[in-house]
């Protein structure tokens, strides 16, 4: 099992900026390693985040994102009290799902 | 929660037992099984190739669509980058290196409750353009480019 993702979502109104760390090596395939050996590729491939149960913001990515991917987006209609749950699922089927309660402020 | 949802997930793929039996004997990767994982766009290795697997039809060139990302990229392991499409209705938000050996970088759909903003980090073996497409509400395209010059890649590690 991965590391757990850093979660940190700001409310400003009614929307909620939301910042993701996630723990992944995002290897490329192409890279070698000390003993020439090409690394297999490893990368999350789709990313969903939850309100309340509900997806507000979905993504396909590929192996181009950065090592220990960050990523940012804005939900809408969100308040004090919601449950924001982020979900990741790898190449190799491997996937983690953390959750934060928004806090007011 | 996460074990409820692996069970599931376990149940599902028993009752598939012919997706099981494709999986194990090697046909299907576990991405395969991902419907909504672009296989074709992700490994088209040019821009034109990519967008036509997103089924994207003459993007028209916008100035709303803003790019934020340096204009010099000291390390192309990470370069950030920010969008924000001020187009009405944007419903999912793409990103191309134009120059990476596979350019989809990925997308991000919007649509459902987020605002149509989106910040990533990517890896970027050379200087390249960055190529951003919105898909609109009324099946429309647009697209805009912002150029990252980097000096160190961050493909080869």
């Amino acid at each position: 099992m991965a590391d757990p993702m850093k979660i940190r979502a700001r409310l400003e109104g009614d929307v909620a900026d939301v910042r993701v760390l996630m723990a992944h090596p995002m290897e490329t395939g192409q890279r070698k390693d000390a003993a020439g050996n090409v690394v297999p590729l490893h990368f999350i491939q789709t990313i969903t985040a939850q309100l309340n149960g509900k997806p507000v913001f979905q993504a396909e990515v590929s192996q181009a994102i950065s090592r220990n991917p960050v990523f940012g987006f804005k939900v809408k209609g969100a308040k004090a009290g919601d449950k924001l749950t982020i979900t990741w699922i790898d190449n190799k089927g491997d996937k983690r799902t953390d959750e934060v309660t928004l806090t007011a402020g | 929660m996460t074990n409820l949802s692996r069970r599931a997930a376990l149940k599902s793929a028993g009752a598939g037992s012919l997706l099981a039996a494709a999986m194990a004997a090697g046909l299907l990767r576990p991405s395969d099984a991902l419907a909504d994982w672009n296989k074709g766009a992700f490994e088209a290795k040019t821009v034109s190739d990519a967008l036509k697997s997103l089924k994207v039809a003459s993007p028209a060139e916008t100035k709303d669509i803003a790019i934020r990302a340096p204009d010099i990229a000291e390390n192309g392991a990470v370069v950030p980058i920010e969008i924000q499409s001020n187009i009405p209705g944007t419903k999912s938000i793409a990103v191309l290196i134009e120059k990476n050996p596979f350019p989809y970088a990925g997308s991000f759909d919007v649509s459902q409750g987020a605002l149509p903003f989106v910040a990533l980090r990517v890896k970027m073996g050379e200087s390249s353009n960055v190529r951003v497409v919105v898909a609109a509400a009324d099946g429309k395209f647009y697209t805009a480019v912002k150029e990252v010059k980097v000096t160190i890649g961050g493909c080869g590690g």
